[in-house]
């Protein structure tokens, strides 16, 4: 219970947050945290408080996996990436050949959500493909 | 002689009679037992056995509290002489494992999650992420969450350098 007490803010954080099905299982020396954030807001605040404890993430003793609640399909996100353009994919996976671009700060539509790492999206100009959803925020 | 007889037959029935009177049957103090044990979370399933009064229990208990207030449970009802504990404390049930992603698609996930960071590298082994390199904290935090997405086991970043 060592690891439950280290993160003790982090979890107490969460459950106050509203984090939806919050599990904290300890196995090994590392505290496995999952959940479902109501929003991208209180997925960084508990990574802002993870930083806290274990700056720079570099202990190796948390795998934090708090998802945004899934957006609705039909629901719009905006390309949040560092300033390039986001490849649009065959696939889901980046060995996909890239199919289309979707632009820096562009609203795409949400079609489905393939799993955590890839969604399928379709642009304003009608693309269609997988996009890494790390770079989507949903909107809203 | 004949009514002597049934003198001391009669005084011995007299002698005894009180004594019945209190005693409680067998069959009543486990019914009673039974009753007491079944208004009690956590002793559901257990045995009751009495003979002359002196109850043994056998079974299983939810919890080492659940045994510890046994004796003082079933001492407590009307006819019971002596309790004899022979119940045992179920074993705990497992903690949740940690669901953890096989190697292949840890490994495709990690080529995705670090393809716009060049400045490090990453290795699977047995579900553990070993991170390599150098790179900005802020997209150290971007990799990080990117990977404990996939469900590892462990992210090693011991040997990582985070500028």
């Amino acid at each position: 219970m060592a690891l439950q007490d280290k993160y003790k803010e982090l979890l107490d954080a969460a459950k106050a947050s509203g984090v939806n099905n919050l599990q904290a299982i300890e196995k090994d020396g590392v505290l496995y945290v999952d959940g479902e954030a109501p929003s991208g807001a209180v997925k960084d605040q508990l990574w802002d408080m993870y930083n806290k404890i274990d700056p720079n993430f570099l202990a190796g003793d948390m795998v934090m996996n708090v998802n945004v609640a899934a957006a609705a399909p039909g629901a719009k996100a905006k390309v949040t990436t560092e300033k390039s353009n986001l490849n649009i994919r065959k696939g889901p996976g980046t060995d996909q050949p890239i199919v289309g671009k979707a632009a820096h700060h562009s609203i795409v539509t949400l079609v489905s959500k393939t799993n955590d790492q890839w969604w399928l999206i379709r642009t304003d100009k009608g693309e269609e493909g997988y996009a890494y959803a790390q770079y989507l925020t949903p909107e809203g | 002689m004949k009514k002597m007889l049934t003198a001391i037959a009669l005084s011995a029935m007299l002698f005894y009679l009180p004594a019945c009177k209190g005693k409680v049957k067998d069959a009543d103090v486990k019914t009673a037992v039974e009753a007491a044990l079944a208004s009690t979370p956590g002793y559901s399933g257990l045995m009751v056995d009495v003979k002359d009064g002196a109850v043994t229990i056998t079974g299983e208990v939810t919890e080492a509290s659940a045994k510890t207030a046994l004796q003082s449970t079933v001492s407590a009802v009307k006819g019971v002489k002596s309790v004899l504990d022979n119940t045992t404390v179920m074993a705990p049930p497992p903690p949740p494992a940690p669901d953890i992603a096989a190697d292949d698609p840890l490994t495709k996930g990690v080529t995705d999650a670090l393809k716009d960071h060049p400045g490090i590298k990453a290795t699977v082994n047995d579900g553990v992420i070993t991170v390599t390199g150098e790179i900005k904290a802020a997209d150290w935090r971007k990799v990080k969450m990117a990977l404990d997405g996939l469900k590892p086991k462990k992210v090693d970043a011991s040997g990582l350098k985070v500028k």
